[in-house]
C-alpha cells in the first residue's frame, strides 16, 4: 500500500486525482445499491441468494422492454420495481420458503439452479443480443470537469439515487416499526412470532425488497451498462465480496466496502506498480479485490462491520 | 484403440447400446460417399456469445442450402454441441463430438480458450476442424496442422492496419486500451507491430481485468495523458458500453478513437450515436459493393429473417471452403490429403471478396477502413491488400 | 465399523448395513473393472466418459471430506484442481514426456503446500465468510495465470505428450491409451475413497465430525481443533489436486477456467446433489450432474404451435430446473434417496431396532 500511495503523486496529477477518487464513490455507490439487497436478505433471514445477479439483469432486460413500451425510463423504473417485487414475493412464497428450516447449503444450490433457469429464459424472451437503452433527455447532459473530461450528469444523479437509497433504507430499518420487527426478527424469530406477529410475512416482505432492489439497479445501471447476457454473473461475485467485506448484514458495511471496491478497482487500472523489475499493476488488477477482501477477512475475519456470532 | 472389428459390428448389431454410445455407427469405406457428413456445429449456443453461434451456424447452412441441401452429392447431418464459451469444457466437449458422435469434421468456435480445446483434440485425432470466428494465433503458427483450417482471421490481423492508418493519419502519440486477455493482448500486439514501425509511439498501454467492464478510471486517465488518439480492443456488450462512457465523459471528438471492426460490429443499435464516425478495420464491413456481397445479404436475410453480419460471413466461408475440399474429392472425406490440398488451393469467393489460405491456414485477405456512419459500419477504403498477419512463417506444418 | 461412525455421526445418512455396502462397493468397482472387456465398454467414448466421471468423483469426494465431514465449505477447490494440472504442464519438458511419478508427486506436493498456506489464511473465518475467503483465494490464482505470460495466459497451455508412467525400466501403463487411463483413475478413485474412509473411521474422522457438529465442546474437551481442520483441508486440497492432475492428463490442456469459480461451483453442486458426508455421495453428484448435463443437450427440438422450439438448446432451462426440484425435495440429494430406496426395498423387516 505503501509503495502503492508513494508513486501516486508522480503519476496522476491532482485534479485527476480527485476526479478518479469521484470516479471510485460513483461506481461503489452502485455496487452498493445491488450488494444492500444480498447484505439484507443474507442478514436478516439467513438465506444466501445466488440468484441476485440474475434478479440485477432481469432489472436490466426489464428496464429495455419497460422503456420502449412505455416511452421513457421515468416510467419503467416505478413499473419495473413494482413487477420485481411482485417477482421476489412470489418466488419466495413458493420456493424459497421451504428452505428457511433447512441448511444453507441447500438454499445455494436452489439459487444456483435458479441462475440456470433466469439466464435461460432471458434467453428464450429477449434473446442473446446486445441492447441498449436509452437515457432520459433531461439526464443526457454532461459537465465539463477539466478541458478534455466531463462528467455525465445521469451518473452522477445515478449516485444522488443510491445515496437517498441507503438513507431511506437506514430510516425504514433503524426508525420505523416494521423496521423494529425486522431487526428483532433476525435475531430471534420465536420472539417476534410470540408477540403475534407473522415472521413469515416480514420474510416475504425482505426478500422481496431485496430482490426489488436488484431489479432497481439493474434498471439504472441500464442505460450506462448496456444489457447483454450473462451481465448478472458479474456482478453477483462483487456483490459477494462487498458483502462480506462490509459484514454480512450490515448496511453501513455493504456502503463502505462498496466504496473501498470502488477504489481499488479504480485505482488498480491505472496506477503502474513494478516490484523488482515485474509488473505488478495493472497487469495483475484483476486480482486486486480479491486481494482487498482476503486481507481484509485476515484482518477481521467476520467483515469490517459484521458482528461476532456465536 | 486396438478394438477388433467384430466387436464393433456387434455393438451395431446390438443396436441400441444405450445412451452412452449413441450415434456409433461408423461409416465404412463403401459408405463413404453416400452415407451422411456429420457435421459437428460446436458453438456458443448459451450465455455471452450465443448470438454470435447463432450467426455461424447459420452462414455455414445457407452455403448448404445454396448447394440444394447437398455438398458436393452428400447430404449433411448436423451434431449441435454448446460450448458455452467455457475454456474449461472446450477439450471434453470436442472429444464428445470425435468419439461419441463419430463426426466427420468440427465447426467451431468463436471463444479462443475453447478453442485451444477443440485445436488439442483435432491435432490428436485428425479430424478436420475448420474454425469459424475464434482469433488465437497459436492456431495457425505455432499450432498449425494439416487438418485446421481458419476462415475468420487472427487476433492481430485486423489491428495490425490499424496501426498503419493511424500513423498515416499523423498521430504521433497513442494510448492503448484492451481487456486484459488473448485477444486483448494479441490486437494490441498487431497494432504496435505496424504502428511503431511507422515511426508511432504508444505512450501508455492501460487494460482492463476480462470481462470487466468498467471504464471511468480509464477514461480519466486518457484524459489526463491527451494522447493524440487511442486504440481500443473491446467487443460485444464490453464495446457497446466503452462507446457509450467515451462519448459521455466527452472524449469522442476530441481524441479520436480507433479499434479493430469488433469495436462497433452488433452493436450500433445499442449505443445510439455514441460511435458515429468512428474508424475501424476489419475484413467485412457493410456496402461492400461487390454483387457477391448483396446476393448473401439478400439470401440470407430471406431464410433466416435477419441481417448477416462478419459472424455470419465466416461462417458462410466456412461452408465455401469445405464445399472446395469436398468437390476435390467428390466428397469422399477418405481421400483427406487430397481434401487438405484443394482447400489450401481454394480461391474462396466469399462475400467480403475474393481470399486464399495462407501456409499456416489462416486467410490472407483484404483488411477495409469502415467508419460508422447511423447503424452501418460503411467500407471506405481498403488499408492493406492481401494481409497475411501473422507471418506464416512462424507456422512449421507437420507433414 | 462405517455403519457405526456413520450412525455415530449423522443418523440416518448412510443407511446401509456395512456387510451390505461393502458387498455393493464390491461389485460396483468389479463391474467397472470388467466394463471396458465388454461390449458396451468397446466404445472409445464411454471409457473415456466414465474416465472423465471418475475424475470429476476424486475432486466432489475431496470436496465433500472439506464439506460434508469438516464442515468446511470450501468455494474454492478448483484452485487445487487446476493447480495440479498447471504444475504438470510447467514441469513437462519441451515436447517431451514428464516422468509419471514425479509429476503426480510434485502436482500433489504442490497443492498439499497450497492448500496448507490457504488453510492458514482462511481458517480464521467460518460460516459464509469461510465460502468467501476460499473463493477469493482461488480467484487470485485464476487472474495469476490468466493474465500473466506464466503459463499461456488466457487461452491456456498444452501438455503435448502425456507423462511416461516407466519405473525402474518397467513401463506398467501407458496414458496414451484410454483404457489405460481408465483404469489408473479407476484405482485411484478406489484407493481415495478407501483411504478417505479409512480417515472417517480413525480417531481423526471423529474428532473431525465432533468439531464439525460442536466445535467449542471439542475445543474444552482438549482437542486442538485448528489443527485438526487444518490437515482436513490439506487432506482435501491434495485430492482436489489429485483430480486435476488427471484431468489435465486425459485431455493435455490446462486453462485458467481451471482454477475459476465456476469449477469450484459445480464441483459443490456435485457434492450437494449427491448427498453430503458420505464420500459415496459425491461419487452419485458427479455422475449425475455430468450425465444429465449431456441427456438435456440431446434433447430434440420440438415444434409449439407451429414455432420450433429447441428442447436441446435451452439445456440450462431443464438443469437447473433439476436442481431446484433436487434441492426442494430432495434434502439428502440422489444418495440419500438411493439409501431411502434401499431401505425401503430391503430392510422393512428388520425395521424395528432398538
Amino acid at each position: 500500500m505503501a509503495a502503492r500511495q508513494g508513486r501516486l503523486g508522480s503519476q496522476v496529477d491532482i485534479p485527476s486525482f480527485f476526479i478518479q477518487i469521484l470516479n471510485s464513490i460513483q461506481y461503489g455507490l452502485l455496487l452498493f445499491l445491488c450488494a444492500s439487497g444480498l447484505t439484507l436478505v443474507f442478514g436478516i433471514m439467513g438465506v444466501i441468494n445466488l440468484a441476485h445477479g440474475s434478479l440485477y439483469m432481469i432489472g436490466a432486460y426489464l428496464a429495455f422492454s419497460l422503456s420502449e413500451h412505455l416511452g421513457s425510463l421515468w416510467l419503467a423504473l416505478p413499473v419495473g420495481v413494482v413487477l420485481a417485487v411482485v417477482f421476489g414475493a412470489v418466488l419466495e412464497w413458493l420456493l424459497i420458503e421451504r428452505l428457511y428450516k433447512r441448511e444453507h447449503l441447500h438454499q445455494v444450490l436452489l439459487t444456483y439452479g435458479l441462475i440456470l433457469v433466469f439466464e435461460e429464459l432471458r434467453s428464450v424472451i429477449w434473446g442473446d443480443d446486445v441492447h441498449g437503452v436509452s437515457m432520459p433527455p433531461l439526464l443526457a447532459a454532461s459537465i465539463a470537469l477539466t478541458d478534455t473530461l466531463s462528467y455525465p450528469v445521469y451518473r452522477l444523479w445515478m449516485s444522488g439515487v443510491c445515496l437517498v437509497l441507503a438513507l431511506l433504507m437506514a430510516w425504514v430499518l433503524l426508525r420505523t416499526r416494521l423496521g423494529m420487527i425486522i431487526r428483532a426478527g433476525s435475531v430471534n424469530s420465536e420472539m417476534v412470532q410470540s408477540l403475534g406477529i407473522n415472521i413469515g410475512v416480514i420474510h416475504r416482505i425482505v426478500f422481496a425488497a431485496g430482490v426489488g432492489l436488484a431489479a432497481f439497479a439493474g434498471m439504472l445501471a441500464a442505460p450506462v451498462s448496456s444489457v447483454f447476457p450473462g451481465m448478472g454473473n458479474q456482478v453477483l461475485i462483487i456483490c459477494f465480496v462487498v458483502v462480506v467485506i462490509g459484514g454480512i448484514g450490515s448496511l453501513k458495511g455493504a456502503l463502505v466496502g462498496a466504496i473501498l471496491i470502488g477504489v481499488v478497482d479504480t485505482f488498480g487500472k491505472v496506477l503502474t506498480l513494478e516490484i523488482a523489475g515485474v509488473k505488478i499493476l495493472p497487469e495483475l488488477a484483476g486480482m486486486s479485490i480479491y486481494l482487498l477482501m482476503a486481507v481484509i477477512l485476515i484482518w477481521r475475519p467476520e467483515g469490517i462491520f459484521g458482528k461476532v456470532r456465536s | 484403440m486396438n478394438t477388433s472389428n467384430g466387436r464393433r459390428q456387434f455393438i451395431k448389431a446390438a443396436g441400441a447400446a444405450g445412451l452412452l454410445s449413441a450415434g456409433a455407427g461408423l461409416p465404412t469405406l463403401a459408405l463413404a460417399q453416400t452415407a451422411k457428413l456429420k457435421v459437428g456445429l460446436m458453438l456458443p449456443f448459451t450465455g455471452t456469445y450465443a448470438s454470435l453461434g447463432v450467426a455461424i451456424a447459420n452462414g455455414f447452412k445457407l452455403v448448404v442450402q445454396e448447394q440444394g441441401g447437398k455438398l458436393a452429392g452428400r447430404e449433411l447431418e448436423y451434431i449441435t454441441m454448446d460450448d458455452e464459451s467455457e475454456p474449461s469444457k472446450g477439450a471434453d466437449r470436442a472429444n464428445q463430438l470425435v468419439n461419441r458422435d463419430k463426426v466427420d469434421l468440427i465447426v467451431g468456435t468463436v471463444h479462443s480458450g475453447v478453442q485451444m480445446g477443440i485445436v488439442k483434440i483435432a491435432r490428436e485425432s485428425g479430424v478436420l476442424n475448420i474454425i469459424p470466428n475464434a482469433g488465437v494465433e497459436a492456431a495457425t503458427t505455432q499450432l498449425c496442422a494439416p487438418n485446421i483450417f481458419r476462415t475468420s482471421f487472427a487476433n492481430g490481423q485486423p489491428a495490425f492496419p490499424m496501426g498503419k492508418h493511424v500513423a498515416d493519419k499523423g498521430h504521433k502519440n497513442v494510448v492503448t486500451v484492451a481487456w486484459k486477455y488473448g485477444a486483448g493482448e494479441e490486437s494490441v500486439a498487431g497494432f504496435k507491430d505496424s504502428y511503431l514501425k511507422a515511426g508511432g509511439k504508444v505512450s501508455k498501454e492501460l487494460w482492463v481485468p476480462f470481462p470487466n467492464v468498467e471504464f471511468q478510471s480509464i477514461l480519466t486517465e486518457i484524459a489526463s495523458l491527451k494522447p493524440d488518439a487511442v486504440f481500443v480492443f473491446f467487443a460485444g456488450a464490453g464495446a457497446a458500453k466503452f462507446l457509450k462512457d467515451y462519448q459521455a465523459a466527452g472524449l469522442k471528438g476530441k481524441i479520436p478513437l480507433y479499434g479493430t471492426g469488433f469495436l462497433t460490429d452488433g452493436i450500433l443499435e445499442s449505443v445510439g450515436n455514441a460511435a458515429e464516425g468512428i474508424e475501424t478495420t476489419l475484413h467485412y464491413g457493410d456496402g461492400l459493393n461487390a454483387p457477391r456481397n448483396k446476393a448473401f445479404q439478400l439470401a440470407y436475410a430471406k431464410t433466416f429473417k435477419l441481417q448477416p453480419d462478419v459472424y455470419a460471413v465466416q461462417g458462410y466461408d466456412a461452408g465455401l471452403l469445405l464445399l472446395a475440399g469436398l468437390k476435390a474429392v467428390n466428397g469422399d472425406m477418405n481421400r483427406k490429403k487430397e481434401m487438405y490440398a484443394a482447400m489450401e488451393r481454394a480461391e474462396i469467393d466469399s462475400p467480403r471478396g475474393k481470399w486464399k489460405m495462407s501456409k499456416g491456414h489462416n486467410p490472407v485477405q483484404d483488411m477495409f477502413l469502415r467508419k460508422v456512419v447511423g447503424t452501418e459500419n460503411r467500407v471506405t477504403g481498403t488499408v492493406i491488400k492481401a494481409l497475411d498477419y501473422p507471418p506464416a512463417a512462424a507456422c512449421k506444418m507437420p507433414v | 465399523m462405517n455403519a457405526q461412525l456413520s450412525g455415530m455421526e449423522r443418523p440416518g445418512r448412510s443407511g446401509l448395513a456395512p456387510a451390505a455396502s461393502a458387498a455393493l462397493l464390491v461389485i460396483l468397482v468389479v463391474a467397472m473393472a470388467v466394463l471396458p472387456l465388454t461390449p458396451l465398454g468397446a466404445d472409445k467414448f464411454t471409457i473415456q466418459l466414465l474416465t472423465r466421471i471418475m475424475i470429476m468423483a476424486i475432486l466432489a469426494m475431496s470436496l465433500d471430506l472439506a464439506m460434508g465431514v469438516c464442515g468446511l465449505v470450501s468455494f474454492g477447490h478448483a484452485a487445487f484442481f487446476g493447480l495440479a494440472g498447471y504444475v504438470l504442464a510447467l514441469v513437462a519438458p519441451q515436447g517431451e514426456a514428464a516422468g509419471f511419478w514425479t509429476s503426480i508427486a510434485m502436482a500433489m506436493a504442490a497443492t498439499a503446500v497450497l492448500a496448507l498456506v490457504m488453510g492458514a489464511l482462511v481458517l480464521r473465518t467460518t460460516g459464509v465468510y469461510f465460502i468467501m475467503v476460499t473463493l477469493a483465494l482461488a480467484q487470485m490464482l485464476y487472474f495469476l495465470f490468466h493474465d500473466t505470460k506464466l503459463a499461456g495466459g488466457s487461452d491456456g497451455i498444452y501438455i503435448y505428450v502425456r507423462p511416461d508412467a516407466t519405473l525402474f525400466g518397467f513401463r506398467p501403463f501407458d496414458l496414451d491409451n484410454v483404457q489405460h487411463l481408465y483404469y489408473v483413475v479407476l484405482v485411484a478413485l478406489s484407493l481415495s475413497y478407501l483411504l478417505l474412509r479409512r480417515v472417517l473411521s480413525s480417531l481423526f474422522g471423529k474428532v473431525m465430525s465432533g468439531i464439525r457438529i460442536n466445535e467449542s465442546r471439542m475445543q474444552s474437551l482438549g482437542y486442538a481443533t485448528f489443527r485438526y481442520k487444518l490437515v482436513c483441508f490439506m487432506l482435501s486440497g491434495t485430492f482436489a489436486g489429485l483430480a486435476g492432475y488427471f484431468a489435465a492428463v486425459q485431455f493435455g490442456v490446462v486453462n485458467p477456467d481451471m482454477l475459476g469459480w465456476h469449477l469450484s461451483g459445480s464441483a459443490m453442486m456435485m457434492v450437494i446433489l449427491g448427498g453430503m458426508g458420505t464420500l459415496w455421495g459425491a461419487v452419485i453428484g458427479a455422475a449425475a450432474m455430468i450425465l444429465a448435463e449431456m441427456g438435456f443437450q440431446a434433447l430434440p427440438a420440438v415444434t409449439i404451435n407451429g414455432s420450433e422450439f429447441n428442447l436441446g438448446k435451452h439445456w440450462q432451462l431443464w438443469m437447473g430446473s433439476f436442481i431446484v426440484l433436487v434441492a426442494l425435495y430432495l434434502p439428502q440429494g440422489l444418495g440419500g434417496a438411493l439409501s431411502a430406496l434401499w431401505r425401503a426395498l430391503f430392510a422393512r423387516k428388520a425395521a424395528p431396532r432398538p
